[in-house]
């Protein structure tokens, strides 16, 4: 019976005790944790969005760059490829060049020589002539007395070596 | 980190803890082979080698006024506490020391020892028969509920105060060990029942609730003075927290759930006149809902408590019949206990769980909108 027989007292204390325990609770104890709690909870929500939307960047500008690197392969490989087309063809049109520069040097080389040459034989046959005249004069000083045949065998000779 | 040290700290804190269990549960009986039971002072010598466990179990059951801890020898080591008693238009305010254990009257007053005030202070009419006063005294259990009420209020200001610390951060010490209660009973209990609309406004009340029981029911368990007190096993105790509840319930519910009390929808006219049958089985419903929550806690708690010592009291039944048959009984004894109250720290949680529970299902139920009522309710 005293088990199941609450005193009026200890109703009234009960009473006022747990008011004032839940009026405490309420006003002071529960905003701040449920404040905190909420904060933390959006937190960690935002940050895990963060890191999604972080993570999805990351993933494109890795593809991005994979991207770029191909391109700048490509790039060089065109490049290079160019370079070698370009080396080439420098070295055809350098080729080219040298051997027309090389045919007109020996051209040149040939018309002056033959130039040389003419020019040579002319003053050869001009010495020729003046050793001719020069001899004529002579054999003339010397043998005045038939110039007619001298001369005209000196010109005979002359006409021969001019054949040659 | 802090799950680690937990781990590693936890074979320590189970020692203590059943440490303080055991040898607490001891020293409280350690000197019940003597009961107070002894009260006539004929057959004193006779009544205090005899222990009755019935009577020292439902002794420690109930409020009392004073705080018996033990006695030594002849000498009843408790600590008094204050009566507080308005009588024939006049106030009486008195240490319960004045009663020597129980044993003499002060001022008229005694604490009746028989009939239905049994362990009451009651004043004797002269034609025999007992009458109560308004007995406002600060009993075992009053001063108990204000010694767990501070620590409570004192354990969640802390708690507060380091949330507003750590603001965004993980919670630490005792942060980390209510923390998961909290957000357990946040989301699991109360917004599950009550739904994502109108949760936020019973949730203080709830968590309150929860925490109180949980606390009272867990300081309930620790033998030693100020804890120890039966608090949640106490029909005033959980009476005044069924009373909350329902009044939460009567006065958070909407229109809804007074039409449906009064005016029950889908029910045949004749049900409801001219005998308003249905009304008064609502009625009824609406009352036995918060009754039943008062009786579980009780009668869980209650139950709980007696059966840990139910056991301890094996050790002095055997002890009187053979003091040998005592020791070893002890063995059995202190292993079941242990066992049982681990047991009631499980009891604790699920009772304080369960009244939670039922009384967030009750708002619920009384908070619900029908889909046809959505626009009206929707301001």
């Amino acid at each position: 019976m005293e088990l199941i027989n609450p005193g009026i007292g200890l109703i009234f204390w009960m009473t006022l005790a747990f008011g004032i325990v839940f009026f405490i609770l309420k006003k002071f104890v529960w905003p701040p944790i449920m404040q905190a709690l909420n904060d933390r909870e959006r937190h960690i929500e935002e940050a895990l969005q963060a890191a999604d939307i972080a993570h999805e960047e990351m993933k494109k500008l890795k593809l991005d760059n994979e991207q770029l690197l191909k391109d700048a392969k490509e790039e060089r490989d065109a490049i290079m490829a160019e370079a070698r087309k370009i080396r080439e063809k420098m070295l055809d049109e350098a080729r080219v060049k040298a051997n027309l520069e090389a045919d007109r040097i020996v051209e040149s080389a040939k018309e002056r020589i033959n130039h040389e040459r003419l020019a040579a034989m002319t003053e050869i046959k001009n010495q020729i002539a003046e050793i001719s005249i020069e001899v004529a004069e002579r054999i003339l000083r010397e043998k005045l007395s038939a110039p007619k045949s001298q001369q005209e065998y000196i010109e005979r000779l002359l006409d021969k070596k001019q054949l040659n | 980190m802090a799950v680690n040290k937990n781990k590693k700290e936890s074979p320590l804190w189970i020692f203590i803890l059943v440490l303080i269990l055991t040898v607490g549960t001891m020293q409280v009986f350690a000197n019940e082979t003597q009961p107070v039971a002894a009260h006539e002072k004929g057959n004193e010598q006779e009544a205090e080698e005899k222990f009755n466990p019935g009577e020292v179990i439902i002794e420690h059951l109930v409020d009392a006024y004073e705080w018996h801890i033990a006695k030594v020898g002849h000498t009843h080591i408790s600590v008094p506490l204050p009566v507080i008693l308005y009588d024939q238009g006049q106030w009486h305010f008195f240490m319960s020391s004045k009663f020597h254990h129980g044993k003499e009257a002060y001022n008229g007053f005694y604490i009746s020892h028989t009939g239905m005030q049994k362990g009451k202070i009651v004043r004797k009419l002269s034609d025999g028969s007992e009458v109560k006063p308004l007995d406002l005294s600060i009993t075992k259990n009053a001063f108990a509920i204000f010694v767990s009420s501070a620590v409570i209020i004192l354990i969640f200001l802390s708690i507060a105060r380091s949330y507003k610390k750590t603001k965004k951060h993980a919670p630490k010490g005792l942060q980390s060990l209510v923390e998961p209660l909290i957000l357990f009973i946040r989301d699991e209990v109360v917004k599950t029942s009550i739904g994502e609309k109108h949760y936020r406004r019973f949730l203080p009340y709830l968590l309150t609730v929860f925490f109180f029981i949980f606390l009272n029911n867990v300081m309930g368990l620790i033998p030693i003075f100020p804890f120890g007190a039966n608090l949640t096993g106490n029909l005033a105790v959980t009476g005044v927290l069924a009373l909350c509840t329902f009044l939460t319930v009567s006065f958070g519910g909407n229109k809804n759930y007074w039409a449906h009390i009064f005016n029950t929808p889908g029910v045949p006219w004749w049900l409801k006149l001219p005998i308003p049958l249905m009304p008064i089985i609502e009625i009824v419903g609406m009352i036995t809902k918060p009754f039943v929550l008062m009786v579980r806690l009780f009668a869980n708690i209650t139950a709980g408590h007696i059966i840990i010592l139910g056991f301890v009291s094996l050790i002095f039944v055997f002890g009187q019949t053979n003091a040998y048959a005592g020791y070893g009984m002890s063995v059995l004894s202190i292993a079941l206990s242990i066992f049982m109250n681990f047991l009631e720290l499980l009891v604790a949680f699920i009772q304080a769980y369960v009244f939670t529970l039922l009384s967030s299902i009750f708002i619920g139920m009384a908070v619900e909108e029908h889909a046809h009522e959505e626009h009206h309710e929707s301001h």
